[in-house]
């Protein structure tokens, strides 16, 4: 019998080692380098560097099965992985060059997808090289996604897809789109609707980016004029589209747990720390606003319950990949936390965090600005938490279902 | 629940159907309603204490099992579900944990083996005044022929009527209000000049003031080390915190899962009042604040078993939290039950009552926050 003690410490051994060969020492920390501006800078093209590697390891999809370009790790070493990563201060560039590839579409494409559909995307989803995004929200069709039009009409040896969607995010970067259409408009509205994976490199699809409250977003209005999608791109079965989308959406509400590792957010700055230097302490060394420091502290320590409760989650867990229903509970957590901390740096950095732009005002202050409103998003997008807590409702209390469906 | 070893997990499920079938909150009700002196049924006691939940935290040389605090919380957060009353905390993990910490041998000899079995009572005697504030004791203990004096008194202290032995927190020296002159001191409660009046309290518990009028102790009631008291102090509450924690957690969850029931069940305007959005979603967030207080709660216990660095931030974090969710928690029972949840027939207002007294009981969450903020250097 093999100590499977010994064989994860021998694994991590491995890892720490790749690592030391692979990473540029130069980005510890610096996973911001990818968020670069609109110019590639030389951290940039490192970086990107950097990502072809992990990619061709394997390792920036760690428990995807080999066969298909995956790390075929288990979850117990994948966390090995992102401890070493996390420790070498390195980070995982793919999960965002390959838009909602790795968090989303790939898992979905594991899991409903056909031999050939899984041979044709995955591979390049672990290398890195397709940036997808998803056509789901409509302008009529937000909360109330199943009663999305954009329709896709059977044209014998393809489809052909006309209407539009919103809130594509990178929709005018990205190489493929995954986008619920509706292929049966006399059937109920859940049950009339398929996945279509579509080519966004063609004349039938024009992408217009939308400018948020916070400035320039990632986020486009997307329209499908006779729009070509090949018949081989429907991910599950025909009319079943709801049911593969409604996974897909369990895996993004995941990634928004805040769970997410491998982004490499590095150290941030404590809330507390940044108000002792705005706001100064007295001579005990508390913050000389007395009303503010409770309410820092409280943020604080409610960040902290939601940390603790995610590592319980992954203790108890313990190799069990399911995504489940707690993740409804910890996306709602995660955006009240984070926004709460947003407000709270707007209102520790005074004037100084109301600047938009120029001259007087650090860099980190103008950060915060755009941060506190593109933050608002939070709460609305991957189900806003309205439609999480109708999910916690009725999934895990067994409340019966409320007349606004979830 | 965090991922426990088969141990702890057997001791959950004996602790679950013990209470359910010889604690449940009736008896807690009948204790109450018979005007018991002490604030527990000495029968429930002693069938705890034949299982051996007293000796839980009570190292193997001194007759206990030493199971550690996770094992300990785990007993609390069932006994909490139903309100069993007992001196099973004050004893079993308070003042047990200030003489495993800080005890001389001959302290723990004759103390411990009695409180493992049950056979003796243990408390500790901190506070003085309406709030908890362990560093501002002004109870004196006073040299005089190798031995002390203590004088002053000591208020809402757990099962201050019942215990054989209290673990004085006593001045000794130092500025008043400084960590510094800080001492532990062990007084047995038929010492002469020991007298305790029991204050009856909302949650029907057995609290009591104590007065030390001139206790003369000799040098051997010194617990660890003279005028260094206090940072074995800081230890204990923390300790209890998180047990308090744990128990917090069982009030809170048995008050969630009542709640959820009537909102099932209750109909009105024709249908279960848990279809209506604004009930099914006051119950999500509870729900949500549930999740994220066990996280701490538990997180409190592992660490105190791993012995970690960061055990007071973490105490602090759980008795905040759980206080904080315990407290909306009851307060939701009894808005979302509507009149029924008023009653005194209804045991709503049981746990509403025990809710504060265990929110209160060796710092409130403001009491926390604070202390959380002093621990993270703001």
């Amino acid at each position: 019998m093999t100590d499977p003690s010994a064989e994860l410490e021998a694994f991590r051994a491995e890892v720490r080692t790749w690592i030391e060969q692979n990473f540029p020492k130069s980005l510890a920390g610096r996973a911001g380098a990818l968020m670069g501006g609109e110019t590639i800078d030389d951290s940039q093209r490192e970086a990107l560097e950097w990502g072809k590697r992990l990619g061709a390891k394997g390792w920036a999809t760690p428990t995807w099965p080999a066969e298909y370009g995956g790390g075929g790790l288990s979850q117990t070493q994948a966390r090995v992985l992102n401890q070493e990563l996390d420790r070498a201060g390195a980070f995982n560039p793919l999960v965002r060059t390959t838009g909602m590839g790795i968090t989303m579409v790939g898992p979905t494409i594991l899991e409903y997808g056909t031999e050939d559909q899984k041979q044709r995307h995955i591979p390049r989803i672990c290398r890195g090289e397709v940036f997808w995004s998803l056509g789901y929200s409509e302008p009529n069709a937000g909360s109330d996604l199943a009663s999305l039009q954009t329709r896709a009409e059977d044209a014998g040896d393809h489809w052909v897809v006309n209407g539009q969607k919103t809130w594509t995010s990178g929709a005018d970067i990205s190489d493929w789109c995954g986008v619920l259409v509706r292929t049966d408009p006399d059937a109920p509205k859940r049950d009339g609707i398929s996945f279509l994976m579509i080519d966004m490199n063609q004349p039938g699809i024009e992408t217009r980016p939308i400018r948020l409250i916070g400035g320039a977003s990632p986020f486009c209005e997307t329209f499908f004029n006779d729009a070509r999608a090949e018949k081989n791109e429907m991910l599950g079965e025909m009319n079943a589209g709801w049911t593969v989308g409604k996974r897909l959406l369990q895996h993004e509400r995941q990634s928004q747990t805040g769970a997410t590792s491998g982004l490499g957010g590095g150290p941030r700055k404590s809330l507390g720390d940044l108000a002792k230097e705005y706001v100064g302490v007295d001579e005990q060394g508390r913050l000389a606003d007395p009303d503010l420091r409770a309410r820092v502290t409280d943020q604080m320590m409610e960040a902290k319950a939601h940390a603790l409760t995610l590592a319980r989650i992954a203790a108890e867990a313990r190799g069990n990949a399911k995504v489940s229903a707690a993740a409804s509970i910890m996306k709602n957590a995660a955006s009240t936390i984070a926004q709460k901390r947003a407000e709270l740096s707007l209102e520790i950095m005074g004037s100084q965090g109301l600047g938009w732009e120029g001259e007087g005002f650090e860099k980190s202050e103008l950060d915060a600005v755009r941060n506190w409103l593109s933050g608002k998003a939070m709460s609305i997008y991957g189900g806003s938490f309205e439609i999480q807590n109708n999910i916690i409702a009725k999934n895990i209390l067994g409340l019966p279902e409320n007349t606004q469906r979830g | 629940m965090a991922a426990l070893t088969e141990e702890q997990a057997l001791l959950q499920e004996q602790a679950k159907s013990w209470v359910r079938e010889e604690a449940p909150v009736a008896k807690f009700r009948e204790m109450r309603d018979s005007g018991s002196e002490h604030g527990f049924d000495k029968a429930t006691w002693a069938s705890m204490a034949e299982m051996g939940w007293a000796g839980i935290l009570v190292p193997e040389e001194y007759g206990g099992v030493d199971l550690g605090y996770l094992t300990f919380g785990v007993v609390l957060e069932e006994l909490g579900r139903q309100l069993t009353a007992s001196p099973l905390f004050a004893s079993g993990l308070v003042g047990t944990s200030a003489l495993v910490l800080s005890g001389s041998d001959a302290q723990k000899q004759a103390w411990l083996p009695r409180v493992a079995e049950g056979s003796a009572i243990l408390t500790l005697a901190v506070d003085e005044g309406p709030r908890h504030a362990p560093s501002a004791t002004g109870l004196v203990a006073e040299e005089k022929d190798g031995g002390f004096v203590l004088r002053g008194s000591k208020t809402h202290v757990l099962e201050g009527g019942s215990a054989d032995a209290f673990v004085v927190v006593a001045r000794t020296g130092g500025e008043p209000s400084s960590d510094a002159g800080i001492s532990l001191f062990l007084v047995e409660a038929d010492a002469r000049g020991v007298s305790r009046q029991r204050l009856v309290t909302a949650d029907s518990r057995g609290h009591a003031r104590v007065d030390f009028d001139g206790v003369e102790v000799g040098s051997e009631a010194l617990i660890g080390t003279r005028n260094e008291g206090a940072p074995v102090l800081h230890a204990v509450l923390d300790r209890a915190r998180a047990g308090l924690g744990a128990e917090m957690m069982g009030v809170a969850s048995q008050s969630f899962d009542m709640t959820l029931d009537y909102l099932k069940n209750r109909v009105q305007f024709g249908q279960v009042i848990g279809s209506f959005q604004g009930l099914g979603h006051r119950a999500a967030g509870l729900y949500t604040e549930m999740e994220l207080a066990r996280s701490c709660v538990e997180a409190a216990l592992q660490a105190l078993d791993r012995e970690a660095d960061d055990v007071p931030a973490l105490c602090s974090l759980s008795k905040c939290k759980a206080g904080e969710f315990v407290h909306h928690m009851t307060n939701e029972m009894i808005q979302m039950h509507g009149g029924i949840g008023m009653t005194d027939e209804f045991d709503a207002g049981l746990y509403l009552k025990r809710a504060r007294v265990l929110e209160a009981t060796y710092g409130n969450p403001a009491f926390h926050r604070d202390r959380y903020a002093t621990l993270k250097g703001f």
